[in-house]
């Protein structure tokens, strides 16, 4: 059995820990890290029974995805102060907002960047306020700079100059260009406030951002591990509201995000086991190739099926502008290599 | 990978693999008198890869990967595959290691203390600890020490000590061919060769030191001894750690800790038995 199909079965608790060889964690961890996926494995198996030099790696990632989450955490603190004073209100996206909503999948998570969310209006003030911050630009190309202000979803992405962090400020959720347009105000106007006094999005909204940050917007890349929060948040948001996939499908309506969001949970059942009700419960042939793709790696960790990470890297940018800009897009990126 | 070999030094357990069988050769002849457990897991993994299959016999180029890689990072020609799998291993601890505080440093041992090196490449840093090393110092390593940051031990990462330059005939004058890797000359980094370590300080790799003193050797200029305070050393040593900022408070502890209780000196030498003579003057005088 492969080592990447290993690594997903201990994650889903398809298979024993104690059973595997102590040589089949060679491949489990390579992988595991290789996904940025080392730490939640840590926290999946705690308490297993593990060879001795297994378990004091996993007890090194479990404190430091703790020291790394609490550094994330102060850094959506920072962003607050910066923003609070010219009246700004920013809601939480991704690993930061798992952290601060104290959510199970954010046990181990890696958090890279930290992504915000403002209003379109609020933008250009929000940029103003970080860069008096101390905040600055990363992208020194022109191109580059005029590309995400006129295309993306998001700033040119900013780094804290002392701190060294790097912060993403969405005005929605999926390019400007690309083909869906996701509500981006009722993102803002119905988040929630987390256990930690940051605003998030409403676990609906969460589950479908989550979902379009996956399948709409990239190339799988780090698939596994969108995957994996998607399954536990729709998991433990279903478990305390009864009602949560009727909003969910509500929610994804709205967004244009149906596609998306049905495909995140079939996969999720597919790959981690996840349980859906009725209505969810579809099949759908090209399924078959988003599973190829997330086991696509070997035990060394590396892509297996470099034309099939290619065919997903080609239509992450179909999906993301139309075919004329694409073009013209592609031109001006090889006329620069 | 098409060829492999596990290697354990210090409390790392790597696996390397590589698309060609000369570098895992060479890690072989270097690594052979390593403690060697087969069932143990890997800790970290290196990949020594062609970007292209042709790559691996037409001008074979060889690229480092792992599980953290430095984007961009140049490949190195086969002929230096051994200081790619060096790169590699280097590269996996700097990155990935959260169960000590690391700092870029030498380290030699002598009665359970240790005498810590901290210093810029050049520095001479490594050559004093291979100097040391085959006198009667126990050689920790010449590349990372690692600090356990509840107790505050120093623990020993006696990898195959990468001698530069000059180093290279100092220190072959002394000791048996036998233990001397391959001679790589013109490298990125100039001449390399490397210097397996003695056997007893292999053998005693696990035993942790008491940091008794802190040294930043510079090479070149007169003999001349610096006392340091705790300040400059801190910061100082902040720089030469590659986790002290992933480690969080435990690594500020960690860092208080070493620079309140470790005397710390500057010290400059015009050559090296200058360099161990102020090294044994500072021990006998100031190590506490």
């Amino acid at each position: 059995m492969s080592a990447v199909q290993t690594f997903v079965d201990l994650l889903a608790d398809r298979r024993d820990a104690v059973a595997l060889a102590p040589r089949d964690w060679d491949g489990v961890i390579g992988v595991a890290r290789s996904e940025a996926m080392l730490a939640t494995l840590a926290h999946r198996l705690d308490g297993a029974d593990l060879p001795p030099t297994v378990a004091a790696l996993f007890a090194d990632q479990r404190a430091a995805a703790a020291v790394a989450q609490k550094q994330a955490l102060w850094e959506a603190e920072m962003a607050r102060r910066a923003l609070a004073p010219v009246g700004i209100e920013f809601v939480l996206l991704k690993g930061a907002a798992y952290a601060a909503a104290g959510m199970v999948c954010a046990a181990g998570r890696q958090i890279g960047d930290l992504d915000i969310l403002v209003l379109a209006a609020d933008i250009c003030r929000a940029e103003n306020a970080l860069l008096n911050a101390g905040w600055e630009w990363v992208k020194s190309d022109p191109y580059d700079d005029f590309y995400y202000r006129e295309h993306m979803h998001e700033l040119p992405p900013l780094i804290h100059k002392s701190r060294d962090r790097m912060i993403d400020v969405h005005h929605t959720i999926l390019p400007r260009t690309h083909r869906i347009t996701p509500d981006a105000l009722a993102l803002v106007s119905d988040a929630v406030v987390s256990t930690d006094g940051f605003a998030v999005l409403n676990p609906a909204d969460m589950a479908c951002h989550c979902a379009a940050h996956m399948l709409a917007d990239g190339d799988l890349q780090g698939g596994l591990r969108n995957l994996w929060d998607f399954h536990l948040m729709t998991r433990d948001f279903a478990a305390t509201d009864p009602r949560f996939w009727e909003q969910l499908d509500a929610r994804a309506r709205l967004h244009g995000l149906q596609d998306a969001v049905q495909r995140a949970a079939r996969l999720s059942r597919d790959m981690y086991g996840a349980v859906l009700p009725a209505g969810w419960n579809g099949q759908a042939a090209n399924d078959r190739w988003f599973r190829e793709r997330l086991f696509a790696r070997d035990d060394w960790g590396r892509v297996t099926r470099p034309l099939l990470e290619q065919a997903f890297y080609i239509r992450s940018h179909w999906l993301r502008m139309p075919p004329t800009m694409l073009a013209q897009h592609l031109w001006t990126k090889w006329r620069k290599r | 990978m098409k060829h492999s070999i596990r290697i354990a030094v210090g409390p790392v357990q790597f696996r390397i693999g590589s698309d060609w069988a000369e570098p895992i050769a060479a890690l072989e002849r270097l690594y052979h008198g390593y403690p060697q457990d087969d069932t143990r897991p890997a800790d970290a993994t290196v990949r020594l890869f062609a970007a292209r299959p042709w790559r691996r016999w037409v001008r074979p180029s060889v690229h480092i990967g792992g599980d953290f890689v430095v984007p961009d990072a140049l490949p190195l020609p086969l002929s230096m595959g051994l200081l790619a799998a060096e790169m590699g291993m280097n590269l996996q601890v700097a990155l990935g290691w959260r169960r000590h505080m690391l700092l870029h440093a030498s380290a030699v041992a002598r009665g359970g203390r240790a005498l810590i090196m901290s210093g810029e490449s050049g520095s001479g840093k490594s050559t004093l600890a291979a100097l040391l090393g085959e006198g009667d110092w126990r050689l920790m390593g010449d590349e990372f020490v690692l600090i356990e940051p509840m107790g505050g031990d120093a623990l020993a990462f006696p990898r195959a000590v990468s001698l530069k330059n000059e180093a290279i005939a100092a220190v072959a004058a002394q000791v048996d061919a036998a233990r001397l890797g391959p001679l790589m000359a013109g490298t990125p980094k100039g001449d390399i060769r490397h210097l397996i370590p003695r056997a007893d300080a292999i053998a005693a790799m696990h035993k942790p030191a008491r940091p008794a003193l802190l040294l930043f050797p510079r090479f070149g200029g007169e003999a001349a001894i610096e006392p340091m305070g705790e300040g400059e050393a801190f910061v100082r040593l902040t720089e030469a750690s590659t986790n002290y900022v992933a480690l969080g408070e435990a690594g500020f502890a960690a860092l208080t800790r070493l620079v309140r209780e470790t005397p710390a000196f500057g010290i400059s030498y015009p050559d090296s038995a200058t360099g161990i003579a102020l090294v044994e003057q500072l021990w006998a005088e100031a190590a506490k």
